[in-house]
């Protein structure tokens, strides 16, 4: 009996400690394939230069084109993500009755399911002819088209999120507003949506933090051609459809074309991370706001 | 009873939830400018009955109601009404302070601005007289911006009234609004009611005789989802015609 809990206790013991060490596996992993680069490469460079080609002769190592792809991929699917995830969130809260609503939210979740690969296909060979028939100067990879997907992509995120946030207001906030003359629309923009800003705000950050990280969807579609642009009708390149295609490509390890794949890393990193521990923040800090 | 003229009347009004039959073939009718008191056991309806004054059972799946509810002589189930410009005649305050989670302000004009007044000296106009008859303005007139879930219970519930009031409805529904409350606000929000019954036609839900006498005109008495009696409170409560009646306010059940 003591020595079953006993093993019990140290599997989950070495669960926990597993994650922790892959982590910081992981973190010394990235430290310690960019510190060899930023010994070649100053961190200024990095940060500062406008071009990225590192696969050419002519070499540049300025991050920011990649970020830009990145920004402006990610801005793309939250703008078509959050209007219409949280119009779901509020219709199924405010407006389905109950029945639909416990068919629906599956419905969505299968968005969430299907794998990315078929996303960016979709992207790809549907999507952008669609668009290239009313937006004429689309280029045939463009940041446009894998944007929308990847809104599409994670509307469940942040409708699923929104819902829970905006369902547990209390009831008693919503029968005020309504006791008060409010129609449902009023209630649910000027009472439920603002009581639930907080958790409307994480499932925002979570879904940035997955956008940003997402890679296939880019990869395909979005034309692996880094370029400081806002322009979302041309070619652009990720961060992380950068590290694919250096990973996968035929550039010797150990050289310095192969380490910016690890400073990309970093950066990409530490986006990431402080999406999340600023989603864990704010939940935290508005979490006591009812009880 | 005196000559005032009636302001609700409730008319061979049948509730049920699904097959549940919650309110009972009720007859009522409620004055203008007075204090009715309902009281009854628990789960008697009391609460049932006060919200199909301002429909407020209309979003619960499968709730059914029967018969007219007339304010003013107009039947308000019947097709043409308009369930949010009922609900600006009839205001509503409920057992537990639901303030919103936003400033003491904020919370007191929300019912003027979501029906579209929006020049500020009216607000501010509306707002502090609001919270005067609420008996609140002294405490917080300094405060206005603060966030209304830092006020105490008492206070909170004051502003409720004060927001429920902004809108200047000519009924009040009140479910219990001093349940959760110390005896001081309680005080305080009975010597309110008293004030507001010049102006107001107030029906309150009360769980404590010695209230419903302090307060009320009439009360009724509520048992099973039935209306058993209805008799000025002072009748009522030395003279009950209903052994069940008689049996409730001398604390042999309930
Ligand atoms: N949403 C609901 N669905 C089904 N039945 C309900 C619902 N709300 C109330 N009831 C039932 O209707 C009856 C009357 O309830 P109601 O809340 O009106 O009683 P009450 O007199 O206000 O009680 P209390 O004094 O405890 O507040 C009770 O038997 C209760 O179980
Ligand atoms: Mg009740």
């Amino acid at each position: 009996m003591k020595a079953s809990e006993k093993i019990i206790e140290f599997l989950l013991w070495l669960a926990a400690a597993i994650t922790i060490l892959i982590t910081v596996g992981i973190i010394w992993v990235l430290l310690s394939g960019s510190l060899p680069f930023f010994q070649e490469v100053s961190i200024v460079e990095f940060l500062t230069a406008k071009q990225w080609t590192p696969l050419f002769a002519q070499k540049r190592f300025g991050i920011m084109p990649l970020v830009a792809g990145t920004f402006l991929t990610t801005a793309i699917a939250i703008a078509v993500a959050l209007p219409i995830g949280l119009t779901i969130a509020i219709y199924l809260n405010e407006y389905a009755p109950s029945r639909l609503k416990r068919t629906i939210k599956p419905l969505l979740e299968i968005l969430a399911t299907i794998p990315t690969v078929v996303y960016g296909f979709f992207a790809l060979t549907v999507v952008t002819p669609f668009l290239q028939s009313f937006i004429p100067g689309l280029a045939g990879f463009n940041a446009l088209s894998p944007g929308i997907v990847m809104g599409i992509m994670i509307i469940p995120m942040i409708s699923s999120l929104s819902e829970d946030a905006i369902s547990s207001v209390p009831k008693s906030l919503r029968e005020a507003s309504y006791g008060m003359g409010s129609t449902r629309l009023q209630t649910a923009f000027r009472v439920m949506v603002p009581a639930a800003s907080s958790g409307i705000i994480v499932s925002v950050i979570l879904a940035i933090s997955r956008a940003v990280g997402e890679t296939m969807i880019v990869a395909i579609a979005a034309g692996q051609q880094p370029r400081l642009t806002l322009n979302p009708l041309v070619p652009v390149e990720t961060i992380t459809t950068y590290i694919v295609q250096v990973s996968l490509g035929d550039v010797p390890h150990g050289s310095l074309e192969y380490r910016t794949i690890f400073a990309a890393g970093i950066v990409l990193f530490i986006f990431t991370f402080a999406l999340n521990n600023l989603s864990f923040w704010i939940k935290k800090k508005y979490q006591e706001k009812y009880d | 009873m005196s000559k005032k003229p009636i302001k609700v009347e409730a008319k061979d009004v049948n509730a049920y939830y699904g097959d549940f039959h919650a309110i009972k073939g009720i007859n009522i009718a409620m004055e203008e400018n007075t204090v009715t008191a309902f009281i009854g056991p628990s789960g008697c309806g009391k609460s049932t009955f006060l919200r199909i004054f301002n429909r407020m059972n209309d979003y619960i799946d499968g709730f059914k109601t029967e018969g007219e509810i007339l304010l003013d002589g107009q039947n308000i189930y019947a097709k043409n009404v308009q369930v949010d410009e009922l609900r600006k005649k009839v205001g509503m305050v409920f057992q537990k302070p639901n303030p919103f989670p936003k400033s003491i302000y904020e919370n007191v004009v929300y019912g003027l601005k979501i029906q579209g007044v929006s020049n500020k000296a009216a607000l501010t106009e509306a707002a502090e007289r609001a919270l005067k008859q609420a008996a609140l303005w002294n405490e917080v007139k300094d405060n206005l911006n603060k966030s209304a879930l830092a006020l105490s219970g008492g206070q909170q519930q004051r502003l409720c009234i004060a927001r429920a009031l902004a809108i200047s409805p000519s009924v009040l529904l009140m479910d219990e609004p001093a349940s959760a409350l110390d005896p001081i606000s309680t005080a305080k929000i009975e010597e309110l009611i008293h004030e507001l019954k010049e102006q107001y036609t107030i029906v309150i839900v009360t769980h404590n005789m010695q209230q419903a006498a302090r307060v009320s005109d009439t009360t009724a008495f509520f048992y099973m989802g039935e209306l058993v009696e209805h008799a000025k409170t002072k009748t009522m409560f030395t003279n009950p015609k209903d052994s069940r009646t008689q049996d409730y306010i001398t604390g042999r059940f309930g």
